[in-house]
């Protein structure tokens, strides 16, 4: 029998790491393990960072002072995801939307439930929707997604980054 | 020509595992090192660029979250190389020979400890023939040993020396990771990772990060320390082809050894950019250095950060013409597998 030629073979690229997500980061996600969103200020500039990296990127010095944020706060951007996204349980449409905590001063990406898709708007006020106690780990997947309060909306203004 | 000088530079202790530290946390204490040394803020800054491998980590787009380590309000101009640290020096020499800045920041930072540094290392190489075979960044270096041991060019004895010279130059530098000297019996006997070489013969996962300030003459003389020039500087690379390659000896390092004329002057030491025991030994006769000593700081078999390493090797001559009685320095980078690709870097002392 006679060997067949190959022209071409398969190799697959993979590598596996032990990801590390930073001091900063790690100690914001161990509060979220207590239901608690943890930021972190900066000591020149005052600006407060949730999830926070450690740092404030506008001073380049080291965030350290914690304060706890409550968990309400308002859309500053979103879009409607129409297209299924392979490997992704959460059924289109939906809506993806960047949240800032009620004293932050930067956002998060987050979903949006419980709503009329007609009706999402930015400055409209949502809260956090949690998984019950005993699914709490150390990730903002412990939030479900939010839900709009019916409190009146935020003016956009509020979002400019404070000089 | 405009004159270009070190004005700072300082390196992290260099450790084996960084633990939870993300880019930012490694590459600020550093930063804000170079600028106390300085007296400089970000302000003072021209040009910002940085070396890194987002590989290194796992981290997609850590160069990118590693800029949140220093002030970019009011924005900066900024660059990156996926390299060593060393071509993020050679960038902003450029960027200041261009006249487009005064000064330069410059910093590395590399965390190999999450990863398989030795495959990650394969990703380097050409992604069409040679990645796919999955060729470990060690095993390419033993193939170069073995060659260069098969030609006589070197020994195991001539590997093991530099190794113990290494390790004990290595209390020079307080942030040295390895300072245990391997007896000469447990050397030879270790089980080989490839051979010839051993864990011995292998620069150390490290992780770590360093910063340097460059500037005009102008800037020098405003600081008033003392001046530490750099009066040539050349880098050049060879085929990704190892088929097309000689490794027994290499082009590129002979080539960069004519370029910055090392016969016109004689180096007080030299730092070399050696992740290999056999690669001391090798440059070592490639540039004809005859008995100059070589990483008085310990180099990189004492530690070895990735994309920091090069340019430590520079910053590391700085400071050993800073703090000694010496008048002239040969540092040297490189890149890639089988010192694929290489950097000479000639420092001078200038009394005023």
């Amino acid at each position: 029998m006679t060997e067949e030629k190959k022209d071409f073979f398969v190799s697959n690229i993979s590598l596996s790491y032990q990801y590390t997500a930073g001091n900063a980061t790690t100690r914001f996600l161990n509060k979220v393990a207590e239901g608690k969103l943890v930021a972190q200020k900066c000591p020149k500039c005052s600006a407060v960072y949730v999830p926070p990296r450690g740092s404030c990127p506008r001073c380049g010095v080291a965030t350290e002072e914690e304060l706890e944020l409550p968990d309400t706060g308002a859309v500053e951007s979103f879009t409607i995801v129409h297209i299924p996204i392979p490997g992704n349980p959460i059924v289109p449409p939906y809506v993806s939307a960047m949240i800032r905590l009620d004293g932050a001063d930067i956002s998060f990406l987050h979903l949006i439930q419980e709503i009329d898709l007609a009706d999402i708007r930015i400055g409209m006020r949502v809260q956090a929707v949690w998984k019950d106690r005993s699914e709490w780990g150390t990730t903002l997947e412990n939030i479900k997604w939010f839900k709009p309060t019916g409190e009146a909306d935020v003016d956009p203004s509020v979002f400019k980054f404070k000089e | 020509m405009k004159d270009i000088y070190i004005l700072a530079y300082a390196q992290n202790p260099i450790v084996a595992d960084a633990k939870a530290a993300n880019e930012v946390e490694l590459i600020m204490p550093v930063v804000h090192q170079v600028f106390k040394q300085t007296g400089f803020t970000q302000n003072d800054i021209g040009f910002t660029c940085s070396g890194s491998c987002d590989y290194l980590q796992g981290a997609a787009f850590a160069f990118v979250e590693g800029l949140s380590a220093i002030q970019t309000n009011p924005p900066i101009k900024e660059s990156h190389v996926e390299m060593d640290a060393a071509w993020a020096l050679y960038e902003s020499i450029l960027k200041i020979q261009m006249g487009d800045a005064e000064t330069a920041l410059i910093y590395g930072f590399g965390k190999s400890s999450p990863g398989d540094l030795p495959f990650v290392s394969t990703l380097q190489t050409d992604p069409y023939y040679m990645s796919p075979l999955w060729p470990d960044k060690t095993s390419l270096a033993a193939l170069q040993a073995q060659l260069l041991m098969n030609k006589g060019v070197l020994t195991k004895k001539d590997m093991y020396e530099a190794l113990t010279q290494s390790i004990s130059n290595a209390k020079n530098n307080s942030n040295a990771l390895v300072t245990a000297m391997p007896s000469e019996d447990d050397y030879l006997s270790a089980d080989y990772l490839s051979s010839p070489l051993s864990a011995f013969d292998c620069a150390p996962i490290s992780d770590g990060a360093s910063a340097m300030i460059i500037g005009t003459e102008e800037a020098a003389t405003k600081l008033g320390l003392q001046k530490i020039k750099i009066s040539s500087v050349h880098h050049s690379i060879e085929s990704s082809n190892f088929g097309a390659r000689d490794l027994s000896t290499s082009e590129s390092i002979i080539g960069l050894g004519k370029k910055i004329n090392l016969k016109s002057f004689k180096p007080d030491f030299v730092e070399l950019h050696t992740q290999f025991t056999y690669e001391i030994p090798f440059i070592r006769g490639l540039l004809d250095l005859g008995n100059v000593d070589i990483n008085l700081s310990g180099g990189p078999l004492a530690g070895n950060v990735m994309m920091a390493a090069g340019l430590d090797s520079i910053g590391k001559s700085f400071e050993l013409l800073k703090n000694n009685d010496f008048h002239s320095g040969l540092a040297h980078a490189s890149s890639g597998p089988c010192l694929q690709q290489n950097m000479l870097v000639h420092l001078e002392k200038i009394n005023d």
